[in-house]
């Protein structure tokens, strides 16, 4: 499956990656040859395969209901850009 | 032409667990902001879902609410886009897996017939924070706090055919989920939101007409009124020879209009893949038999038993077992008394009234169950007549006495049977009445009963209403008529 | 001090020979002197250090030591560490010191040993070579023109020039036991589940695990019974109990059935490397184990899916690194988008970019199935192909790497890189746990040279064969104890 310059910028938004024309076109040849090697997987038949998603295949074990994490609230915010009453700070969102 | 309405529902359940769906936060409403988002809602590097065993027990309780196919396995996803209030940059969700399959809820119809609406499968998520656009200097702030709140998206067939059977739909919803306990079912506090689905079409075609998806409507009264507008505004579109757009629109409800939400720049692509930091959840039958088996009675049962065993009609069986509370209250107030139809008629006469024109919850009532079981309970033993009893009511409503025999001793309100003290009464009366007297004996025969409703009176005021008034009116007809 | 294994030195402790300061303190001043060049250290901690063996000391005098309490040994900078900058190897996270522990880090703390600090690795992991750290490559302490191997490259190189005794890495597709083939350590990358992945910064969720990499298996099986566990915090870790790694280290080998898997052995595989492997072998037949060929058909389908599988969960595991909670941020972003854009855009590095848009392209509308649905029948298959083998024969052998350490700047390629990790990828795929133990020395006088790797491969919680195995080759042999030239050198 060829990629295009198009795949690659779209990729790019959608992993909100900043990119200009020229790295684009960068990344365009390396991945345009990481699929390339990738494609050998279509040469394999794989009718009936049930996909792994996970080695163990086991299931999960879950978490009693209960309240365990106290308000950390100032220390985790210590490592935060921008906050302003308890608040993490964005450019203004449109809606 | 006539057109036909088509509506879909995808209802988000917060679930009344303590804590969150993938964490040990507390899911406590109305705390400082980001006081209750920990490591693993903040999404910081290296920390890990754990799931929360009440969030899934309660998604397989309202499964069986709704005579659902709980599958054995079900998987949770990533659902991967961007947005300040989704800190990991994906919403971990069940897309291909739910743990609810499909289901049925019955609606009550406005001619009192019973309608299935099918649910086309329910599954957990986690929701989402909440972005605060006050003003921080041009920019939003970010409140984290309901990130990781564990929701149950039911979704549902485009079954309904009105806005009304859609708000009837939406409130059987939030019955269930309360009477269950899975919900507080407020959605004042966005317990509980729904998306709406519409579409319209030429009455007879079967193809469905192209829909509009209008988002986060969060009251009954909404949800009715959004679909209207929505209805009106496809038709009118389409008799004007236009087409409608699938598009998602937003409900402002001071405007009482939807509108469209600015079309994203490019489509989302959510990039759906099983989160491989969550094993598939695998339920055994013995796990979904118990719980099955303490599954509390619902909604529809109950409101089949009240019409069956207890010789309700069925729109008086509908409303008491809308709620809970109200079913409870009700129940209360019948065990007490042993008589199912007075219970009924007091719980939706007096009392409801009362509660209505106060604004109150049936939980809040200031006349509880087992006041108005004894009160009811003296109606029908003669005790007191009716319109004593309304004293009584009254009296237990204001708070003036602990129970229905306190305040019918303090006030006197004991009817008289005795046949003796009445007919003194009435001797009196007729004593006292000489032209009243006179008129009636004059009258013709038929036009006497209406005459007689003066005597009745005046004997009712002499014995400060405690008379019982069957009684008086048989024996003064007697007298008077002794007299003719 | 420096070149006693760990269980030399917890001897060395419990006989009152140094205490766990001065080891400590001496450790601290080779790192200090030697490794400016090599570069293994992106963060070391001499406070935290000396206060945690201070600590032990008290520990010991009250009678209170246990097996591990004392010994010096570092963390990849992927685990997180309270107090203390967990990078991952990124700009984007310079600035990240972390507000918890990971779980194996409490383990380890819980333990009594002594953190010196955190080792360099590839951006996130992503990488063989180390070249990927925004804080400069590693050099190979055999030879400063080579590469440690990657991502745990810091963490090899340490512990080979004798900075540390054992140091903690991760392993998602080789990362623990290429490394440790190109410096000529043993590294051990246990069952997927075996450890918690708490605190550890993801990388490929269904594949990353975390493990021990030290001078001897000995060592590996003193550090793997610390770290291993159920994990309350992480659901995939497994409820199994961990059994004394260290109890069957003696049991003898007769009867032990190996196989060789064809596809190990086949075109691309260096000759000097095949030789030593060859020869390790014939270590093992000597010591009574049978040796058969088996075949693992699917293996190279293995890169290919892995890197699908991989990315495509990176993609979604770094999706968190927005700006807004921690980590980069850039300057005066002019929107929501602008702050998304530039802020990750500036905080990841190349690799770690390309991974990104790999993983977001194949998860993408219209090619999930063709690339990310097949890739997980492969991994099925892949899988499968190891659960056969192991209804044949006990373990698996064959070299860690096809190559030994190559030249920095010598993989300009990705693909080229990619498949370098051949021999260990599909391990990750299936789950099962892998070691890696020095067979040999190439190209070069003894302390020069370049050391290879011999792999061994075991059935899912096979932990304890794979150590005994590797514990008798070391008894046989003396690779283990080669030190590279700069090792030798003493203060």
């Amino acid at each position: 499956m060829a990629l295009e310059h198009a795949d690659v910028l779209r990729a790019a938004h959608l992993a909100r990656l900043g990119l200009n024309d020229d790295e684009a076109a960068h990344y365009l040849d390396d991945l345009g040859r990481i699929l390339a090697m990738v494609d050998q997987l279509q040469t394999l038949d794989t009718e009936g395969v049930a996909p792994l998603a996970h080695p163990l295949e086991t299931t999960q074990r879950l978490r009693a209901d209960e309240v365990t994490e106290p308000d950390r609230r100032e220390t985790f915010q210590r490592c935060a850009p921008a906050v302003e009453q308890g608040l993490y700070l964005v450019p203004r969102v449109v809606e | 032409m006539q057109w036909e309405t088509v509506i879909g529902l995808e209802v988000h359940v917060q679930l009344a667990t303590r804590s969150k769906i993938f964490s040990g936060a507390s899911t406590a409403f109305g705390a400082e902001p980001n006081s209750q988002a920990c490591a693993v809602d903040l999404g910081m590097p290296g920390v890990l879902p754990v799931l929360n065993e009440a969030a899934v027990a309660m998604a397989v309780q309202f499964g069986l609410g709704i005579h659902a196919e709980i599958p054995e396995v079900s998987v949770f996803d990533r659902k991967n886009y961007f947005y300040p209030d989704l800190p990991k940059g994906y919403q971990t969700s069940q897309m291909y897996h739910p743990i609810v399959g499909p289901g049925e809820v019955e609606i009550t119809l406005d001619d009192g017939s019973i309608k299935a609406i099918r649910v086309h499968h329910a599954h957990l998520e986690e929701d989402a924070g909440k972005s605060l656009h006050e003003d921080f200097h041009g920019m939003t702030g970010i409140d984290l706090n309901r990130a990781g709140t564990p929701l149950l998206e039911i979704v549902s067939e485009p079954d309904m055919r009105s806005a009304k059977e859609a708000a009837a739909y939406l409130k059987a919803i939030h019955s269930i989920v309360t009477y269950l306990g899975i919900s507080d079912g407020n959605m004042a506090e966005g317990s509980m939101r729904c998306d709406v689905n519409v579409s319209v079409r030429p009455k007879g075609q079967e193809a469905f007409g192209t829909r509009a998806e209008i988002k986060n409507v969060n009251s009954f009264r909404f949800v009715e009124r959004a679909i209207a507008f929505e209805v009106e505004r496809q038709v009118e579109l389409l008799e004007d020879g236009g087409e409608v757009v699938q598009e998602t629109r937003l409900f402002d409800p001071e405007r009482d209009e939807t509108r469209s939400m600015r079309t994203k720049e490019q489509a989302n692509d959510y990039r759906y893949f099983p989160c491989p930091d969550l094993l598939p959840v695998m339920l055994d039958q013995a796990y979904v038999d118990h719980l099955r088996d303490n599954l509390p009675e619902l909604p529809a049962d109950k409101r089949a038993r009240f019409q069956k065993a207890l010789g309700l009609s069925a729109y008086d069986a509908g409303v008491l077992s809308a709620s809970r509370e109200m079913a409870e209250f009700f129940e209360q107030v019948k065990d007490v008394c042993g008589d199912a139809k007075q219970a009924a008629n007091w719980v939706q006469g007096e009392l409801a009234g009362a509660l209505n024109r106060e604004g109150l919850p049936i939980q809040n009532s200031p006349v509880s169950a087992p006041q108005l079981g004894e009160l009811v309970a003296r109606v029908i033993d003669d005790t007191i007549n009716g319109k004593a009893a309304k004293q009584v009511f009254q009296a237990l409503w204001n708070g003036e006495g602990g129970s229905a025999d306190e305040v019918i001793e303090a006030k006197g309100l004991k009817q008289v049977t005795d046949t003796g003290a009445i007919e003194a009464m009435i001797d009196q009366v007729i004593a006292d009445s000489p032209a009243q007297v006179a008129q009636y004996r004059d009258a013709e025969p038929d036009k006497r009963g209406k005459m007689i409703g003066y005597f009745v009176g005046q004997v009712m005021k002499a014995s400060r209403g405690t008379a019982n008034p069957q009684q008086v009116n048989g024996l003064l007809k007697e007298k008077l008529d002794a007299l003719c | 001090m420096h070149d006693k294994t760990l269980t030399e030195l917890a001897a060395g402790l419990a006989a009152g020979e140094f205490s766990s300061r001065e080891l400590t303190e001496s450790l601290l001043a080779r790192i200090e002197r030697l490794d400016g060049d090599l570069n293994s250290f992106i963060t070391v901690t001499p406070e935290q250090a000396l206060a945690a063996a201070d600590a032990a000391d008290a520990a010991r005098a009250r009678g209170e030591a246990g097996p591990l309490t004392g010994l010096p040994l570092a963390l990849k900078d992927i685990f997180c560490t309270t107090g203390v900058r967990t990078s991952a190897g990124s700009k984007m996270l310079d600035n990240f010191v972390a507000p918890y522990d990971a779980t194996v880090v409490e383990k380890l703390q819980a333990a009594g040993t002594v953190s010196l600090g955190k080792t360099n690795m590839d951006e996130f992991a992503m990488g063989s070579s180390n070249e990927n750290s925004f804080y400069g490559p590693v050099k190979n302490p055999w030879d400063g023109a080579a590469v440690p191997g990657g991502s745990s490259g810091g963490s090899a190189a340490a512990v080979a020039a004798g900075l540390v005794p054992a140091a903690m890495g991760t392993d998602t597709g080789g990362s623990i036991r290429q490394p440790a083939a190109f410096c000529g350590i043993t590294g051990l990358k246990p069952t997927y589940g075996r450890v918690s992945r708490y605190g550890i910064i993801a990388y490929a969720s269904s594949l990353d695990q975390a493990g021990p990499m030290a001078r001897t298996a000995a060592d590996c099986a003193h550090l793997l019974g610390a770290i291993a566990g159920h994990d309350l915090r992480d659901s995939t870790s497994v409820a199994r109990g961990v059994p004394d790694y260290t109890a069957e280290l003696e049991a003898p080998l007769s009867g032990l059935k190996i196989g060789l898997p064809k596809e190990y052995f086949g075109e691309g595989l260096d000759p000097d490397v095949e030789r030593a492997v060859r020869e390790a072998i014939r270590v093992y037949e000597s010591l009574g184990a049978t040796v058969r060929e088996v075949s693992l058909p699917h293996t190279h389908y293995a890169i290919p899916a892995y890197y699908v599988i991989a990315p495509a969960e990176a993609s979604s595991n770094l999706a968190r690194y927005d700006g807004v909670r921690f980590g980069h941020r850039c300057d005066a972003p002019a929107d929501l988008t602008d702050l998304y854009k530039r802020s990750r855009a500036e905080g990841f590095g190349e690799e770690v970019q390309r991974r990104i848009l790999m993983g977001t392209h194949t998860l993408s509308e219209g090619f999930f199935d063709a690339y990310y649905k097949k890739a997980q029948q492969v991994r099925r298959l892949i899988r499968q192909d190891f659960l056969d083998a192991f209804d044949e024969v006990d373990v698996l052998m064959g070299p860690a790497s096809p190559t030994p350490a190559f030249d920095l700047g010598a993989k300009k390629d990705p693909v080229s890189m990619y498949l370098q990790d051949i021999y260990t990828i599909a391990i990750n795929l299936a789950g099962i746990p892998g070691i890696s133990v020095p067979a040999g020395i190439v190209g070069g006088r003894p302390a020069e040279g370049r050391p290879v790797g011999l792999q061994i491969l075991g059935t899912h919680f096979a932990e304890a064969r794979l150590l005994n195995v590797a514990h008798q080759f070391q008894q046989a042999t003396d690779w283990h104890l080669r030190r590279p030239a700069l090792a030798e050198e003493s203060l």
